[in-house]
C-alpha cells in the first residue's frame, strides 16, 4: 500500500504532546546567563549618552554592551550596504524596538533589573511612521547617504497609455496591504556557547545552515566550528529567516565572558522586533469592455521597508508585482515599485510574502469590475481565466511561468459546495428586513508563485543556492534514517519524507527517523520558507531513496543470484517476481551491505547512502478557488464568518491530514489579516499595538469552521507532483473575507473597505448610510 | 527578599527558597526542569503557560510560587495516565492533527482537560468560547476543537500502558 497520499498520523507528536519537545528556551547548559535588551522607546531620535554605571555595578551583571563597545564590528548581515542596522543603534535609532544596550547577567530577573537602570539621553528627531510621510516633500530623511527615503524605484517599461486610452472602460484602487506581525507564538530565541572548541548557537530558525554560513562569515571563523542547531521551532512564518543583531551579540558575548549566552525574547519585544510583514499601497487601474473581460492592468506598488531595508524585504514587490495577473489571461500588463524607508520596525517576508498582495489586489479588482459592469463576480472570472489548455502560460514577468493549474476547474469545484443562488436570494431578502443581518458572499481565485525555486531564485534572497539536501542512510539492521536540509517548524515534514521514503524503499514507516536542524549532522542545507519542503526538499528524499532502492536491488540480486531488474519488495523482503518463497529480507541486504564480501562486483560498502541536492526546473504554483460568506450586524459593525468555503489545487498530497492542517492555518492568518490584526503606528512613530492586549492574533472563537475541497494538477517539476500549500491560505483568503464584506454593503455604494475590516469601519459606513 | 514555598507538582512535593518574585512558570521551568510549560506572552493572553492549579486551568505566568504555598499543580508533563499512556485529551490531539509547532501545545491540552472536567461534553462553541484564552498561530483552531471533541467522545481511552 501506497503510504504518498495516506492520512498519516505524525512522528513528531508524542514528544510534543507531553512536553517532551525542545525549543531553544528549554536548554539551560551549565553556568548559562540570560542577555536582556534595553530597545529604543523613540522612533527616531539621536542618542546624546547612555549611562550604564548602575546597571553594571548591579551584583550578578556580567557585562553592559552599547555599541561603543563593539565599534569596530560590521553591522547586522542581510541589510542593503550603507543602509544596515547596527547591531547596537550608533548614535542615531530609527524605529522604536531597536536595540541601544545589551546586559547579561546571572539570570534573566537580573538581567531585567539592570536593563532597567541604564539610562538613555535622546534627542528626538522628526519621524514618519508612514509612506506618506516618509514621501512629502521636506520630510526628514532616515539616512543621509539616500538623500530622501525612497530606496529604489522601478519605474513602468511600458504605461500602457495607448491601450488604456483605447479602452471601453477603466477603474482605479488604492489599496493598503496592512502590516502585520508574523507572531509565531515561540518569539525569537537564541543561545550562544563560543567556547575553545568553536561557536555553537541554537536558534528558533527556519534555515540553520543559512544562519551558520552567514554567522562564520561574519566573525571570519571556519564553518567546520560553527554549528548552529534549530532544535524545535515554535513557528515561524516566514519571520525566522531574518538575521537580527541577537544571534550576533549572544555569540560575541558568550566569547567574551567564557559562558554560554541565551536571549529569550519577551512578547512586547517581539511585536517590534521581529521583522514585520505586506506593509504595502498599491495604485492599480484596469482596462475591461463592457461584458467584464479584462484588456490592461497597471500596478505599482509601494513597500515600506521600515527603518532598515533588507533583501527579503527589498524582493517583496517584486514577488507581488511577478504575480500582479493572478489566475487571468490579461492581454498588457505594466509594473512598477518604489521601496521606501520609514521609521518603524523593518519588513521582511510573513507567510506569502509578496503573493497575498498580490492576490488581494487582483482579486478586489476583478469585483471592481463585476461592480462596474454589473456582471456577476464569478462570471467575470470564468470570462478571464487562463484556460487549461493554455500551459505553459507565459505572463508578463519572467519569474511567473504557470506550469499547470486548472482555476475554472477550482471554481466548478468550490460552487459545488457553495449554493450561490440561493445565498443570493437570501441577501436580497435581509436587505430589505432592518431587523436581519446583512449577508455577503465573497470569491478569491487565487494564485501563488511557491516550491522556491529554479537555480538563482533563492540566491537572489542571499541564500547558498535553490536546491535542498536529502541523504538517505540505511543502518545495519535494515531502517533508515534521512536528514535534510529543510528545517521544519510545524509543518510536520518529519512525517511526509517518511511517507515518501517508506514507498520507494519498501521500508516500513515506523522504521524511518528524519533529523534536520542542525548543521553538525544534516550535510548542507538551504531551510524551510516559499513552501518548498515537499516540491524540493520531498523530491530530493525521493531522489536519494530511489537510488538507495535501486542498489539494494542489486545486493539482494546478488546474494538470490537473479537479476536485479527481476527483483521487486513486498513486506521489506526483495525476491524475484513471481517467485516469493524465496526472498532476502531488508534486513539482511542491510547487513550485508557493510561486508565487502557479500557484495556484487564493483559495488562498495555505503552503496546504501545516498546524498542528493535535488535541484527544480520551475518554481510551483499552487492556486485554488474560495469563497466566504459573511454576515454583518447592523448594529455594531462586526463582521462574523458564517461559511468558508476552500478548494486548492497544490498538485500531489503526500498527508491529507497535513495538507489540511496547513491550509487551515494559512486561512487562519488570511482572515486575521483581512479582520483583526494590524500593526499600528501613530504619526510620531510610536507603536499601538505592541502587545497580545492591542495586536489582535485571533483565539478559537474568533475564526470559524472550514469547509475544504480539492482539485488536484500536478506539479510538472517534480516526480511527486506536489506544489507545496504552507502559504496558501494566506494567499487565497483575505480577499475572499473582504469580497464578502464589501459584497453585503454594496447596496450601499461601498466599492472598497481597507484591511482589517474591524467593527468601527463598517460600524461608520452603516451610520453614513443612514 | 527570598521566601520557602512547597508546592506539590504532578504528584511529587517540592519545596524551594524563591525569590518572591519568582513566578510560577519560571519555578517550574528553571527550578525543577519541567519545560513542558512555556511562555508565550508577557499579558497573559497567550496561554502556552496553562497549567492546572487545584484541577483548574491557570496562566502560571501570573502566578507568584510564593503565592501557592501548599497548592497542587499539574503540568503537561503530568498530565499521562498512570500507566503511561497518554490521557485521551493527549490523543484527541494526536489522532485529529491539533498540534502543528507544538509550541501551544502543553497550554491548550491543559485548558481543554480542565474543559472536559466541568463539561465533559461541550459543545463545539463551548469548546471554541473555553479556549479563548489560549492562542495558536499554526492550526486555524478547528482541528483542536476536533481533538477536544475526540477526548469528550473516548474518555476512557487508554493504549494498555504503550507510550
Amino acid at each position: 500500500m501506497s503510504l504518498v497520499g495516506a492520512r498519516v498520523l505524525r512522528k513528531e507528536d508524542p514528544n510534543l504532546i507531553t512536553g517532551n519537545g525542545q525549543y531553544v528556551d528549554d536548554l539551560q547548559p551549565a553556568g548559562c546567563t540570560s542577555m536582556v535588551f534595553v530597545r529604543s522607546t523613540e522612533a527616531h531620535a539621536k542618542i546624546r549618552s547612555i549611562d550604564t554605571a548602575e546597571a553594571l555595578a548591579l551584583p550578578g551583571v556580567l557585562a553592559v554592551w552599547t555599541s561603543a563597545n563593539i565599534a569596530q564590528l560590521a553591522n547586522c548581515p542581510g541589510g542593503l550596504p550603507g543602509l544596515d542596522q547596527p547591531l547596537l543603534a550608533k548614535d542615531v535609532v530609527r524605529f522604536v524596538g531597536e536595540g541601544v544596550a545589551v546586559v547579561v547577567a546571572t539570570d534573566r530577573y537580573i538581567a531585567a533589573d539592570a536593563a532597567e537602570l541604564i539610562i538613555v539621553d535622546y534627542e528626538p528627531l522628526p519621524a514618519v511612521a508612514s509612506l506618506s510621510a516618509a514621501m512629502a516633500p521636506g520630510a526628514v530623511v532616515l539616512h543621509e547617504v539616500l538623500g530622501g527615503n525612497t530606496v529604489h524605484f522601478q519605474d513602468f517599461e511600458n504605461p500602457l497609455d495607448e491601450a488604456f486610452a483605447a479602452a471601453p472602460r477603466t477603474a482605479s484602487m488604492h489599496i493598503v496591504n496592512n502590516r502585520c506581525a508574523p507572531s509565531p507564538i515561540e518569539p525569537n530565541v537564541c543561545l550562544a556557547d563560543w567556547g575553545r572548541s568553536g561557536l555553537t548557537l541554537w536558534a528558533a530558525f527556519q534555515a540553520p545552515h543559512h544562519l551558520r554560513n552567514t554567522i562564520a562569515q561574519y566573525f571570519g571563523i571556519p564553518q567546520d566550528s560553527t554549528r548552529v542547531v534549530a532544535p524545535d521551532v515554535g513557528g515561524g512564518f516566514g519571520a525566522k529567516i531574518n538575521f537580527v543583531p541577537e544571534f550576533f551579540l549572544t555569540a560575541l558575548l558568550s566569547k567574551e565572558i567564557g559562558k554560554p549566552v541565551k536571549y529569550t525574547q519577551t512578547r512586547s519585544e517581539c511585536l517590534v522586533a521581529m521583522l514585520h510583514g505586506r506593509a504595502q499601497e498599491h495604485d492599480a487601474t484596469v482596462a475591461f469592455d463592457n461584458d467584464g473581460r479584462i484588456l490592461a492592468l497597471k500596478l505599482t506598488v509601494t513597500q515600506d521597508q521600515g527603518a532598515y531595508p533588507n533583501g527579503t524585504g527589498m524582493g517583496l514587490p517584486v514577488l507581488t508585482t511577478a504575480m500582479a495577473a493572478g489566475c487571468y489571461r490579461i492581454p498588457a500588463v505594466a509594473i512598477s515599485w518604489r521601496n521606501v524607508v520609514t521609521n518603524t520596525t523593518p519588513v521582511a517576508a510573513y507567510r506569502g510574502a509578496g503573493r497575498p498582495e498580490a492576490s488581494f489586489t487582483i482579486e478586489r479588482l476583478i469585483d471592481l469590475i463585476a461592480d462596474e459592469t454589473g456582471v456577476d463576480p464569478v462570471e467575470v472570472r470564468r470570462r478571464n481565466f487562463i484556460p487549461v489548455d493554455a500551459f505553459p502560460y507565459a505572463t508578463h514577468s519572467p519569474l511567473a511561468m504557470y506550469d499547470s493549474g486548472n482555476f475554472a476547474g477550482a471554481l466548478d469545484e468550490l460552487l459545488k459546495h457553495v449554493n450561490y443562488d440561493e445565498l443570493k436570494k437570501e441577501q436580497e431578502k435581509r436587505r430589505q428586513d432592518p431587523a436581519a443581518k446583512l449577508l455577503g458572499i465573497g470569491f478569491s481565485s487565487w494564485l501563488e508563485i511557491a516550491g522556491f525555486g529554479p537555480p538563482g531564485s533563492l540566491e537572489a534572497f542571499g541564500h547558498l543556492a535553490s536546491w535542498e539536501s536529502a541523504q538517505v542512510r540505511i543502518q545495519p539492521d535494515g531502517s533508515a534514517i534521512i536528514f535534510t536540509g529543510a528545517s521544519p517548524h510545524g509543518q510536520g515534514t518529519v512525517t511526509t519524507y517518511a511517507q515518501i521514503a517508506a514507498d520507494e524503499l519498501g521500508i516500513d514507516f515506523d522504521r524511518i527517523s528524519v533529523k534536520h536542524g542542525d548543521t553538525a549532522v544534516v550535510p548542507q542545507g538551504i531551510g524551510t520558507m516559499g513552501s518548498r519542503a515537499v516540491a524540493v526538499g520531498g523530491e530530493g528524499v525521493k531522489t536519494a531513496s530511489g537510488r538507495v532502492y535501486e542498489n539494494a536491488k542489486r545486493i539482494a540480486a546478488h546474494l538470490l543470484e537473479a537479476s536485479a531488474e527481476d527483483i521487486i519488495i513486498e513486506d521489506e523482503k526483495f525476491f524475484v517476481k513471481g517467485t516469493p518463497a524465496r526472498s532476502v529480507p531488508w534486513s539482511e541486504v542491510a547487513w550485508k551491505s557493510f561486508q565487502p564480501l557479500e557484495l556484487p562486483g564493483g559495488m562498495e560498502p555505503g552503496a546504501l547512502d545516498s546524498t542528493v541536492f535535488q535541484q527544480v526546473p520551475n518554481f510551483s504554483f499552487p492556486s485554488g478557488a474560495y469563497c466566504c460568506v459573511v454576515e454583518i450586524d447592523r448594529e455594531t459593525g462586526g463582521v462574523n464568518i458564517v461559511n468558508m468555503y476552500l478548494v486548492d489545487d497544490c498538485g500531489t498530497v503526500i498527508n491529507p491530514l497535513l495538507v489540511e492542517g496547513q491550509v487551515h492555518g494559512g486561512v487562519a492568518q488570511g482572515i486575521a489579516q483581512a479582520l483583526y490584526e494590524h500593526m499600528l503606528y501613530d504619526p510620531s512613530g510610536v507603536p499601538r499595538t505592541s502587545t497580545f492586549m492591542d495586536y489582535l492574533v485571533p483565539a478559537a472563537s474568533d475564526l470559524p469552521g472550514y469547509i475544504t475541497g480539492r482539485i488536484n494538477t500536478p506539479n510538472p517539476s517534480n516526480t511527486l507532483g506536489a506544489k507545496g500549500v504552507g502559504e496558501s491560505g494566506s494567499v487565497g483568503a483575505p480577499p475572499a473575507v473582504v469580497n464578502a464584506v464589501v459584497d453585503a454593503l454594496s447596496h450601499l455604494g461601498v466599492k472598497h473597505i481597507d484591511m482589517p475590516v474591524t467593527p468601527i469601519k463598517v460600524w461608520n459606513i452603516l451610520e453614513g448610510a443612514k | 527578599m527570598t521566601i520557602r514555598t512547597a508546592i506539590t507538582v504532578n504528584g511529587k512535593d517540592t519545596s524551594r527558597e524563591v525569590e518572591a518574585r519568582t513566578l510560577l512558570v519560571h519555578y517550574l521551568r528553571e527550578e525543577l526542569g519541567l519545560t513542558g510549560t512555556h511562555i508565550g506572552c508577557d499579558t497573559s493572553n497567550c496561554g502556552a503557560c496553562t497549567v492546572l492549579l487545584d484541577g483548574e486551568a491557570a496562566k502560571s505566568c501570573t502566578i507568584f510560587a510564593a503565592q501557592i504555598h501548599d497548592c497542587h499543580v499539574t503540568t503537561i508533563e503530568g498530565a499521562a495516565q498512570a500507566d503511561g499512556s497518554f490521557s485521551p485529551m493527549q490523543e484527541g490531539f494526536r489522532q485529529e492533527h491539533g498540534l502543528q509547532c507544538g509550541y501551544c501545545t502543553p497550554g491548550m491540552i491543559m485548558a481543554s482537560t480542565a474543559l472536559l472536567t466541568e463539561n465533559p461534553n461541550p459543545t463545539e462553541e463551548e469548546i471554541r468560547h473555553a479556549l479563548e484564552g489560549n492562542l495558536c498561530r499554526c492550526t486555524g483552531y478547528e482541528m483542536i476543537v476536533n481533538a477536544v471533541r475526540w477526548a469528550a467522545e473516548n474518555p476512557n481511552f487508554t493504549s494498555g500502558g504503550v507510550k
